[in-house]
């Protein structure tokens, strides 16, 4: 089909207009508003039947949200930042009680001081939540990925809600050609929404959310890693439906030309871009730099980001969100944990970047991989943790 | 014996509880300090108490207030207080 142009939160409008969900509590937030603005057009042009509740915060919103799953519809919300940081008590209901709810979050820093760009400062705080994550390079991928995270979010397997990330305004607001799937084909995809135990069967009545102590509590936080685990092979199993329906194969991870690297970076989302045009111009050099970018950070895709980096010398982590510990970032710590009973032991550093959306230039990123070439040179790491692009 | 407790294969999830009125099973009634008691004045039968127990825990028969359920009793207290021709304590235990 003929590719439109679309923002990357007008691209999560569109598949939520033909994802059609049965409720969607939103309520906005810089720069996810334009998601739920321009899907509140689809509902009021007639074009969508969904439900839309308007609610007083994003508190209310996740709320609203938890029982409109829980009822038995399906159901999606999107946010960002303090948004995401305002329903956080709801969030980890949501997944606790196992609701396949759907959100879009447009990652933006968390305040304060108050700043509406990017980082990943917001869902990074989230990785405990027990939610999926998706980080999503493109609108394209925004897009694809908020079809796809239905049927994840829905698999008998995992019921999990989902995290579908995009980059504040690089992403969120950046226009791009999109190719959009048929509208047939997505509902054909998604198929119908059916829940186990909906509250609104009421000739089988259920209870949600009851008080859980010492006795049984355990065993449910043992029920929510399980299911993360097994969304480890069930998501496959999705990914591969979506292959052969719309074309586009997706895995957990994108290795750019990893296989004969030396020196490599990781990065999640749009600074993907970024990297991939930097490895182009270094290849050209004969310089052999690659990328692995996680698609996926929860469930975290360890036996394939050790695979992935299992011949690189040197390679570089690259965190748009500080967790503050002075040991590095999220995605630093655990690629670092997860290569340890490897046996696989590259040159490792850390750079956190781009926070409150400082901008990641070509430079920057051929600073990082100038500096894993001495690396390697060196056969030692100087300076595990960096700060890239802050002035000292 | 102490019951024989699931594992986390065995239960539903999310913490659903499956049945409907399995709340009679959990016996609140150990949580009492005070329980009430009728006591020599004669009760009218009007059932103020039964309307207002938050716990369901006044036994009627016949239309006629038959005592209390000390399973689920926790003592609040609200039928002593609501009964008209105060009929009923509250004692310890």
């Amino acid at each position: 089909m003929k590719k439109i142009p679309l923002t990357g939160d007008q691209a999560v409008a569109y598949a939520m207009k033909q994802i059609e969900p049965d409720v969607v509590a939103a309520y906005p937030i810089t720069p996810q508003t334009a998601i739920v603005m321009s899907f509140a057009n689809y509902v009021a042009n007639g074009q969508v039947q969904t439900e839309v509740i308007h609610v007083e915060s994003e508190h209310s919103a996740m709320s609203a949200c938890v029982g409109a799953a829980a009822a038995g519809a399906r159901t999606m919300t999107a946010t960002s930042a303090n948004g995401l940081a305002l329903m956080w008590e709801i969030v980890y209901i949501a997944a606790s009680t196992r609701l396949p709810i759907v959100m879009p979050v447009v990652n933006r820093a968390l305040s304060g001081p108050i700043n509406i760009h990017c980082d990943h400062s917001d869902t990074m705080g989230a990785r405990d939540s027990g939610w999926i994550q998706i980080y999503c390079e493109n609108a394209q991928e925004v897009y694809e990925n908020t079809v796809l995270a239905v049927r994840i979010a829905e698999h008998k397997k995992i019921l999990l809600p989902v995290m579908v990330c995009q980059d504040g305004f690089i992403t969120s607001h950046g226009v791009e050609g999109v190719d959009p799937l048929d509208d047939k084909k997505v509902k054909d995809f998604i198929g119908e929404y059916k829940i186990a135990n909906p509250l609104l069967d009421i000739e089988h009545p259920v209870t949600y959310g009851p008080l859980d102590l010492q006795d049984y509590y355990f065993e449910h936080k043992r029920q929510q890693t399980e299911a993360m685990k097994a969304a480890l092979t069930a998501i496959p199993e999705v990914l591969k439906e979506f292959e052969k329906t719309f074309g586009t194969k997706y895995d957990f991870i994108e290795a750019y030309r990893l296989d004969d690297a030396e020196i490599a970076i990781v990065a999640l989302s749009s600074t993907a871009g970024t990297v991939k045009f930097v490895v182009e111009e270094l290849r050209a050099k004969g310089i052999k730099a690659g990328l692995l970018r996680p698609r996926i950070f929860r469930p975290f895709p360890k036996e394939r980001i050790v695979n992935a980096l299992k011949n690189v010398k040197s390679v570089a982590i690259l965190d748009r969100s500080d967790s503050f510990s002075s040991e590095g970032g999220p995605l630093y710590t655990e690629i670092k944990a997860a290569l340890y009973d490897s046996g696989i032991k590259p040159l490792i550093s850390n750079y956190i970047y781009g926070l409150g959306g400082r901008d990641i230039f070509p430079a920057d990123i051929k600073k990082v991989y100038s500096e894993l070439q001495t690396v390697v040179k060196e056969n030692k790491v100087k300076t595990p943790l960096n700060y890239l692009g802050s002035r000292e | 014996m102490a019951e024989q407790k699931k594992s986390w294969k065995e239960i539903p999830i999310g913490g659903k509880i499956t049945e409907a009125g399995n709340a009679e099973q959990y016996n609140t009634g150990s949580w009492r300090t005070f329980r009430p008691e009728k006591n020599k004045i004669k009760c009218i039968n009007c059932l103020q108490c039964w309307i207002f127990c938050p716990d369901s825990s006044i036994k009627v028969e016949d239309g006629k207030m038959a005592g209390f359920d000390y399973e689920h009793c926790k003592g609040c207290g609200i039928c002593a207080s609501i009964c008209p021709v105060k009929c009923i304590d509250m004692v310890k235990g």
